[in-house]
């Protein structure tokens, strides 16, 4: 039993995937070269030519990935010098944020539930970058990040958090339910694996419309074990929806560890006949690689499964120190050798598309946008005492509320 | 072929070809849910004449030769099927609905005609096909979700509490659900414990959701129509038993309103509220009331949340009097949110306790006696009508 947890930690730290720098040398050696003109011309003006670039080239995919009934794609992504300072810039932010959430929950500002993204971030940025705004996500409750991914803003995030009537579900919702129509964003839900039986049905939608569409399911390695998890899947395979069902594997269930609660922690493979693709999710343009294969697979031949090997460095919520189920070495190591802003910023830097001053004015950006949405969201206003019962039901339905002495008619609904 | 669409709702519409009875009290009407409707008194013009109340007395507004007749499943499937040719979003989704035709042929035609995919036959597994369901909702389907028995249901309890109650709410108003969840329930012929529940009690106070109960085929068709229309979740609640029911109902198109009660007889002695089976064994106990001299007023509840407490409450303050008939369980049934709230809203006008008849607190035995002990018959009805209305209880 030790071994084999020694053996599992060990696998968590593997640095497979810290040198982003040993990649391919020729391509790059050119590529370097060419930037590192731009950006002595550029440097002078401060932050202007490289990051707006849209140039493609081609990374290293470090991490193999590993396929079940399905050939992995290649282990090669194309980017550009845009897409990776955005990356950069909207991880950065939805990092910030959370923190920021960290804070303002020991603050007593943020109450009751609070699961944070942090660590994860690559997941749901590499996966935007494959995606449109009309394939559909659906997620559990760890969504800050991920309605900031589908275009929410952090204005809205915050206020939700705080429960003021500026927040994306007008202070209703709270920290688990945030949702976002205009980005086909279905939320944010509190109960683990209920949310990939509503994900078959958007994609069934999809099927029905006869969109070119995709939805993705995300759920985590505890969610794994749901049933209604693998009824979803068997229903999405025998009538071919477009769903993507997508495991973030941060390898604990709130603390329990994945040794611990499944028989097999391949969740890839879970599926069994639906196909799966295991991605270093601590990557992110492993993540965005995997999911344009996966959204593609998922539009021609059928549901697909993808595990994100991903890792939380808070606890499971802001109730879970996150310390008493692994140790702190586990988390700083994770951080040292796997953090994907850490990663990101490296294959900047390498490939000279900003300079250290460059990044550091991003990071300033970043914190000031996050601070700025944190004071607004502060000076927000509560819901107004009717709100409690709008939204109950659809305009249509007559029903009218009582005050507590069943006399007085405080509203009628709408 | 749908010539007059006649919606005996009130609110903004106008109900000009019904008549008003100038019986119905209209005391402090905004505290009982504005001007509901006026349908009703529709039934005082053909009922008042005949002094007995009959089993199968069509609740139907129609002559004798026009209209057709019909049984209850096919009412319903009348219903769905011309709403699935109306709205392409319609589309059903259940066990055996599609080749099998329905377990009880609700669905009986209608993948032939509409095709596999706009009526889906799905695999065992409820909490995903309701969840299912409710996904597809959210992004504008009207779904309409078939348990083969409500009890199936309870394993999709979760979906159909949280997500189909709350997202509504959870959204701030971003999606709505505009799924009908329906099935059979309540007690059937010995059916054993599992496959006869009467799940209107557990899901009363999920917020969000609607629920309303079918008992003839007028209102099946009606309610089914009017379901698969709102833009809420609701839930049609239909009995095992009631099925075979026929009935003539009106040619044309016809939408009930789901948040109104039916009032079957009007009368002056005592109000008796009740809904789905139980409707037809209050009829039953009614000829004999009415022939020993009594004059119930039965009402039709069929909106099982929230309660139309207007039909309710002036059928109440006519009478003093108030029966609950009902087949859920004492504990936690629709009569006892009833009685909780005509007490808090018709206390003055109460002559005595508002009494409730519900079933037992037992699961359903198999045995046919027992069976029949276990819910409310007509005689248990006749002895608590007199009981009350001669001053005993």
């Amino acid at each position: 039993m030790a071994m084999a947890m020694a053996r599992w930690r060990q696998r968590l730290l593997s640095s497979a995937c810290s040198s982003s720098s040993s990649s391919a040398a020729a391509p790059q050696a050119l590529l370097r070269l060419a930037s590192s003109a731009l950006s002595r011309q550029s440097s002078s003006r401060g932050f202007a030519a490289a990051p707006d670039d849209t140039t493609p080239f081609v990374v290293d995919i470090p991490v193999p990935y590993a396929g079940h009934r399905c050939d992995p794609p290649e282990q090669r992504v194309e980017t550009s010098a845009k897409e990776l300072v955005d990356f950069f810039k909207v991880m950065y932010v939805m990092r910030r944020m959370e923190i920021a959430a960290d804070s303002l929950y020991k603050a007593k500002f943020i109450r009751g539930f609070c699961h944070l993204y942090d660590g994860q971030e690559a997941v749901c940025v590499g996966m935007e970058a494959a995606l449109t705004k009309e394939d559909a996500i659906i997620t559990a409750y760890r969504d800050h990040c991920t309605h900031i991914g589908r275009g929410g803003t952090v204005l809205e995030v915050m206020a939700e958090l705080m429960g003021r009537k500026s927040g994306c579900s007008l202070g209703k919702g709270g920290s688990m339910h945030m949702y976002n129509k205009e980005g086909n964003f279905y939320g944010g839900n509190g109960i683990v694996g209920a949310q990939t039986a509503l994900g078959a049905g958007l994609a069934f939608a999809q099927k029905y419309n006869k969109q070119n569409a995709v939805s993705l399911a995300l759920y985590g390695d505890g969610a794994a074990n749901q049933g209604q998890l693998f009824e979803a899947m068997n229903i999405s395979a025998l009538w071919d929806l477009p769903v993507i069902f997508v495991c973030e594997n941060n390898h604990y269930g709130m603390g329990t560890a994945e040794w611990r609660s499944a028989k097999s922690p391949e969740y890839y493979k879970r599926g069994d006949y639906v196909p799966g693709l295991k991605i270093d999710g601590m990557d992110v343009l492993a993540v965005k690689q995997g999911v344009r294969f996966a959204k593609e697979h998922a539009l021609t031949k059928g549901p697909i499964v993808l595990e994100m090997d991903t890792y939380r460095y808070h606890g499971h919520s802001m109730s879970d120190p996150g310390s008493t189920y692994r140790t702190r070495e586990e988390i700083s190591g994770v951080r040292q050798e796997r953090d994907p802003i850490e990663r990101v910023r490296k294959l900047l830097l390498a490939k000279e598309i900003v300079t250290v001053a460059d990044l550091k004015n991003l990071e300033k950006q970043a914190k000031a946008e996050v601070d700025e949405a944190v004071n607004q969201a502060k000076e927000g206003g509560q819901p107004e005492t009717h709100e409690l019962f709008t939204h109950v039901h659809v305009k249509g339905l007559k029903q009218l509320a009582y005050g507590p002495d069943r006399k007085e008619v405080i509203v009628p609904l709408p | 072929m749908a010539q007059k669409v006649l919606v005996p709702c009130s609110s903004s519409s106008s109900c000009g070809n019904v008549q008003f009875s100038p019986s119905r009290v209209h005391t402090q009407a905004i505290a009982f849910g504005g001007g509901l409707s006026q349908s009703s008194s529709r039934k005082n013009k053909s009922l008042a004449l005949k002094a007995v109340a009959a089993k199968g007395e069509t609740s139907a507004p129609v002559t004798a030769k026009s209209g057709h007749e019909i049984l209850l499943f096919d009412a319903l499937r009348e219903g769905l099927e011309e709403e699935m040719a109306r709205d392409p979003t319609v589309c059903v989704m259940g066990e055996d609905v599609g080749h099998y035709g329905g377990s009880y042929k609700v669905t009986k035609g209608l993948a032939e005609k509409f095709g596999d995919l706009r009526v889906l036959d799905t695999p065992i597994c409820e909490n995903s096909f309701t969840g299912m369901g409710i996904g597809a909702a959210m992004t504008g389907l009207r779904t309409v979700v078939e348990g083969m028995n409500m009890g199936f249901l309870l394993l999709a309890y979760n979906q159909i509490s949280n997500n189909a109650g709350m997202l509504h709410y959870t959204s701030g108003g971003q999606f709505k659900i505009p799924v009908v969840i329906r099935g059979p329930g309540g007690v059937g012929k010995q059916l054993g414990a599992e496959h006869s529940q009467r799940l209107e009690s557990y899901f009363q106070s999920v917020p969000g959701l609607q629920m309303v109960a079918c008992s003839t085929p007028y209102n099946a068709k009606g309610l089914m129509k009017a379901a698969i229309r709102s833009d809420n979740p609701v839930i049609l609640y239909e009995h095992v038993l009631l099925y075979n029911l026929k009935e003539r109902i009106p040619d044309e198109e016809y939408v009930l309103c789901l948040e109104e009660a039916e009032l079957v007889r009007p009368g002056k002695d005592i109000t008796i509220l009740t809904y789905s089976r139980m409707r037809h064994f209050v009829l039953q106990a009614a000829k004999t009331l009415v022939e020993r001299g009594y004059d119930p007023e039965i009402i039709d509840i069929r909106s099982l949340k929230p309660f139309d407490l207007f039909t309710i409450g002036n059928s109440i303050k006519k009478t003093h009097k108030v029966l609950i008939v009902e087949e859920c369980m004492r504990t936690g049934g629709i009569g006892a949110s009833l009685r909780a709230a005509i007490v808090d809203n018709f206390w003055d006008f109460l002559d005595g306790r508002p009494e409730c008849l519900s079933s037992q607190d037992v699961p359903t035995p198999y045995a046919a006696t027992l069976e029949d002990a276990t819910v409310v018959q007509p005689a248990q009805i006749i002895v608590k009508v007199e009981q009350m209305l001669q001053g005993l209880i």
